[in-house]
């Protein structure tokens, strides 16, 4: 190795490994706070736990694979998949569903792939749907409602840290999730009528507007510091309203675009899920045609699908196909005069 | 903006820290004459020269001592008046760190040197314009002139291509951190640049030449506009580009003002471009204008190791200690660490090698200037290499490939078209050295070509050597039925002959298949292990062409491939020789049994 440390270059730029996950669990703090705000303490409470049980998850694996275990978690990596599963689970989801989850995508889904950066699913994404699949009913019943929909105040801090520490899933003021209930509901009723209930009068969708705003000002913030690119978000974006737009006009039958938008996981998904750089697809065009598909997907999963929100599912699929994609998205390199593309060498010219 | 001014960004690139300000503020220096020189005679990539000297031979400043046989080797000259004292082995400025025959020429006393001519004159072509472009080539060669920069090839070859030129670049980018050579000899010498650039342009029959400056050169760029203003060329235009690693390499600069690629393996050539840094450019309007051959360069002499940051003229051959004492830099034993070139692409030397023509930077770090780079982490892949790569690589993808050995993958990813820039290592949130991985990776691949060239040799081999024993085995089978069919007649010849004629006949007959035997003997091993020997000697006698006319295209298209293929050569021409001795040798023995 000495022969290594004496080639060019010689000169490192200041980047760090956790540099880059501090400034993403930073960019993820405005929507946690507004999480927080709209819907209690659960969401701050359920990240302390994620990230804790994610932390020791890792430091276990880690000492079991015996790799330097203090090195190792000084990467903030297991810290920043405990907060985005805080922000992911449901704010009621007894404490157990978030050791289980955080366990599962460090255990699991990180270090039998390999560790850091080998991961073939988004660790977040696959803890999220392995407790939804396994645990439907806490699952499914466990969000809140905002005060001012519900007419209750949210649970006090110690209220909602004596839920979060119980075995059974809290099921008082619980509701399904701004995406479920439209969907449910616009079966019976009209768009207006829609609007005349309870959940609408305060706004539409009131308080996950704000958290999805404060998901993008995160997002902007990675955008300009260059720690991701474009192309994995806008591909989202466009993927999900190149159906959204032609079948979603009618509010009356399908859910508006706008709430595709700004009422469920869209905004977070695209900039703190489709942008996971492991477990997406490598170049820039391929990052755009996997944010493509998770969109598409998402759209499809929403709409004619089971699941209270379908970013996780959609972007497990395209986890699995993002090497597929790599394949044929490699960038044209200078001086060819296309891309290679594919699995195999083209023919060379003699 | 119409075609000409306009600047196409480059992707990717990065910006390190300039360090330009420490040595740029001063004018050239000229450091003392050395006491000694030594002088490669592998000088630049091309074919080793000969000397044409011995030792104790008096030889005078730029006159010629060593030349090789092919048009690459470029020809060598004595950098000082001095007398010959060694021909041997000596460490190399080279990343390899090998020792190659030089000719080391120590200067005379002060009383020899008063009686001796100063040094070769060429005489001046002050008229250059209505010289030939025959005599202005060969003056370039003459001259000893070879690229400032890069792999150092001859220059003059650069001048002999058979593609039509419509395009000269010369590359005063100098994008590297801390190097300010070109941008001093631009500020100082700007008339001579323009001048050796009209110079080329009357070479190549070109029609344009862009001088492209970095915008983080305000002087330099005033100083060649003032220059160009006072010969009123309209065919040579200054095109600023942003500052920005690594816009001066060949194929960024390239792309950067005309917007398009060389082709990937290719040379700027075909695209009817050719490009020259500003010191050779220098060194082509001395050597035309005032006869002057090449025996001296602008070296930025920098870092936080040395007391006097600046650049200098230093006489090509001093050795580094000598030029870096001279600028009050301590050196003890192999200290300080110096590297040659840039903290981007430089690497360390030997400091008791000789400054060599493309020896643009010494680079002597404080201790603490380049710090070791921590243990490399685990590659995230957060892309960020990816944004930088100048080339639109994959860097993350090369360097899993690189670390798995998948080398077909890595070729899928273009691993051949990485210019080792270093700029995705720069940005590597992880400090994974990944040009390291990436000149690993092309080694390997290069060796596994190399083996698969040699199996496919053997297999040749081996199927030739099936088909002969197929054709011994074939002819031996007819010959034994020949032989049967004969047997035949005389057993039923036999049956009518007397004994008396019997026992005659046996003799005969085993006589002729003693005869038969031997013939068969000699069948066998003589003429077969000949034929196999002319084989060899044919086969490699082709293998020899073959490598020839390549090295020869590679050569006058100055294709990057001339090292490899020289080497190549080496060894076929010695493959052949080894052929053609055990020829000889079988003939001779054979023929005297
Ligand atoms: S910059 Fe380093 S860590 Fe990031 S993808 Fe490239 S190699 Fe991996
Ligand atoms: S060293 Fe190679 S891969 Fe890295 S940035 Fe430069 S060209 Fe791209």
């Amino acid at each position: 190795m000495s022969l290594m440390q004496r080639s060019s270059p010689h000169v490192m730029g200041r980047n760090t490994t956790s540099r880059i996950m501090l400034w993403v669990i930073v960019a993820a703090l405005p929507g946690l706070l507004a999480l927080s705000y709209f819907y209690g303490w659960g969401y701050l409470i359920n990240t302390v736990i994620c990230v804790v049980s994610a932390v020791l998850a890792e430091a276990a694996i880690l000492m079991l694979r015996k790799r330097p275990v203090l090195k190792t978690l000084k990467d903030a990596s297991a810290v920043l998949t405990g907060v985005l599963l805080g922000v992911t689970l449901p704010p009621f989801a007894p404490w157990w569903i978030m050791v289980i989850a955080s366990g599962f995508a460090m255990v699991f889904v990180k270090h039998l792939y390999g560790g850091l950066g080998q991961n073939l699913f988004n660790p977040a994404m696959a803890a999220f749907a392995l407790v939804l699949i396994s645990f439907p009913l806490p699952m499914t019943t466990s969000w809140s409602t905002p005060e001012a929909i519900s007419g209750e105040p949210l649970p006090s801090f110690s209220q909602q840290l004596s839920h979060n520490l119980e075995w059974q899933a809290y099921d008082g003021i619980t509701m399904a999730t701004p995406l479920d209930h439209y969907k449910t509901k616009i079966k019976r009723l009209t768009a207006d009528e829609l609007a005349q209930t309870p959940e609408y009068v305060a706004g539409p969708f009131y308080g996950i507007l704000w958290v999805n705003l404060a998901f993008l000002l995160g997002g902007l913030l990675l955008l300009f510091l260059k720690i991701i690119s474009w192309h994995g978000p806008v591909g989202l974006f466009t993927g999900l309203l190149v159906l959204a737009l032609p079948f979603s006009a009618d509010a009356d039958s399908a859910m508006p675009v706008l709430m595709h938008l700004f009422a469920g996981a869209t905004v977070f998904g695209a900039f703190f899920i489709v942008t996971d750089p492991a477990s997406s697809a490598t170049s820039n065009r391929g990052k755009f045609i996997f944010g493509f598909g998770v969109g598409i997907l998402t759209y499809c999963i929403r709409t004619w699908g089971n699941f209270p929100d379908a970013i996780a599912f959609a972007v497990l699929l395209m986890n699995i196909s993002a090497p597929f994609i790599d394949h044929y998205t490699r960038p044209r390199t200078y001086g060819k005069p296309k891309p290679v593309s594919g699995y195999k060498l083209p023919e060379e010219s003699p | 903006m119409s075609r000409v001014d306009r600047i196409w960004p480059l992707p990717g690139g990065i910006h390190p820290p300039e360090h330009k300000s420490e040595s740029n503020g001063r004018p050239i220096a000229r450091l003392p004459a050395p006491h000694h020189v030594v002088l490669p005679l592998h000088q630049n990539s091309g074919l080793p020269a000969e000397p044409m000297v011995a030792i104790g031979e008096q030889v005078q400043r730029g006159q010629l001592i060593a030349k090789g046989h092919h048009p690459v080797s470029a020809l060598v000259h004595a950098t000082i008046s001095g007398r010959v004292t060694a021909i041997e082995d000596r460490p190399f400025a080279h990343p390899s760190g090998l020792s190659v025959p030089s000719i080391v020429i120590e200067s005379l006393s002060d009383q020899e040197a008063a009686l001796s001519p100063e040094a070769v004159s060429m005489a001046p072509m002050r008229d250059w314009a209505t010289e030939t472009k025959e005599r202005l080539v060969s003056r370039i060669q003459e001259a000893g002139i070879t690229g400032l920069g890069g792999a150092g090839f001859p220059s003059h070859i650069k001048y002999l291509g058979q593609r039509q030129i419509h395009t000269l670049i010369v590359n005063g980018v100098e994008c590297e951190p801390y190097i300010t050579a070109d941008d001093r000899l631009m500020r100082e010498h700007a008339t001579d640049i323009v001048t050796g650039t009209q110079i080329a342009l009357k070479i190549l029959s070109a029609s344009t030449a862009f001088i492209a400056i970095e915008d983080n050169k305000p002087e330099a760029i005033s100083a060649i506009k003032a220059a160009l203003v006072a010969v009123t060329d309209t065919r040579i235009k200054v095109k600023v580009v942003p500052t920005k690693y690594p816009s001066g390499g060949e194929k960024q600069l390239v792309y950067l003002l005309t917007g398009r690629e060389v082709p990937s393996g290719d040379i700027p050539a075909s695209l009817g471009i050719v490009m020259q840094n500003t010191g050779t450019l220098y060194a082509i309007k001395e050597a035309v204008v005032s006869g002057t051959p090449m025996t001296e360069r602008v070296v930025t002499i920098t870092g936080e190791g040395t007391p006097n940051p600046g650049n200098y003229w230093v006489t090509i051959g001093t050795p580094i200690q000598d030029a870096l004492a001279a600028t009050q830099v301590a050196v003890t034993g192999n200290r300080p660490r110096v590297i040659m070139g840039g903290p981007m692409m430089g690497y360390d030397v030997d400091i008791t090698a000789p400054v060599s023509k493309v020896t643009n930077c010494l680079l002597v770090p404080s201790a603490t200037e380049f710090p070791t780079a921590p243990d490399p982490d685990p590659c995230i892949r957060c892309g960020l290499c990816e944004q930088a790569c100048p080339a639109n690589l994959l860097p993350q993808k090369l360097f899993w490939n690189a670390v798995h050995h998948e080398w077909e993958q890595a070729r899928l990813n273009s691993l051949s078209d990485c210019i080792e820039c270093g700029a995705c290592s720069w940005v590597c949130p992880s400090n994974i050295p990944l040009v390291q991985h990436y000149r690993f990776a092309k080694a390997e691949i290069k060796r596994e070509a190399i083996e698969t060239i040699k199996a496919d040799q053997s297999r040749l081999r081996f199927e030739q050597r099936q088909a002969r024993l197929e054709r011994d085995a074939a002819e031996k089978d007819a010959k034994r039925k020949a032989r049967a069919a004969e047997a035949a007649k005389a057993q039923a010849a036999k049956a009518q002959d007397t004994p008396s004629t019997l026992d005659a006949s046996a003799k005969d007959a085993i006589l002729a298949s003693v005869a038969r035997a031997k013939a068969k003997k000699a069948a066998s091993t003589g003429p077969v292990t000949q034929e196999a020997l002319e084989n060899t000697v044919v086969l490699a006698q082709q293998a020899v062409d073959k490598t020839r006319v390549k090295l020869a295209t590679a050569v006058s298209d100055g294709l990057p491939s001339v090292e490899a293929l020289t080497g190549a050569l080496q060894k076929l021409e010695k493959r052949l020789a080894d052929a053609q001795s055990a020829l000889q040798s079988h003939t001779e023995t054979g023929d005297a049994p």
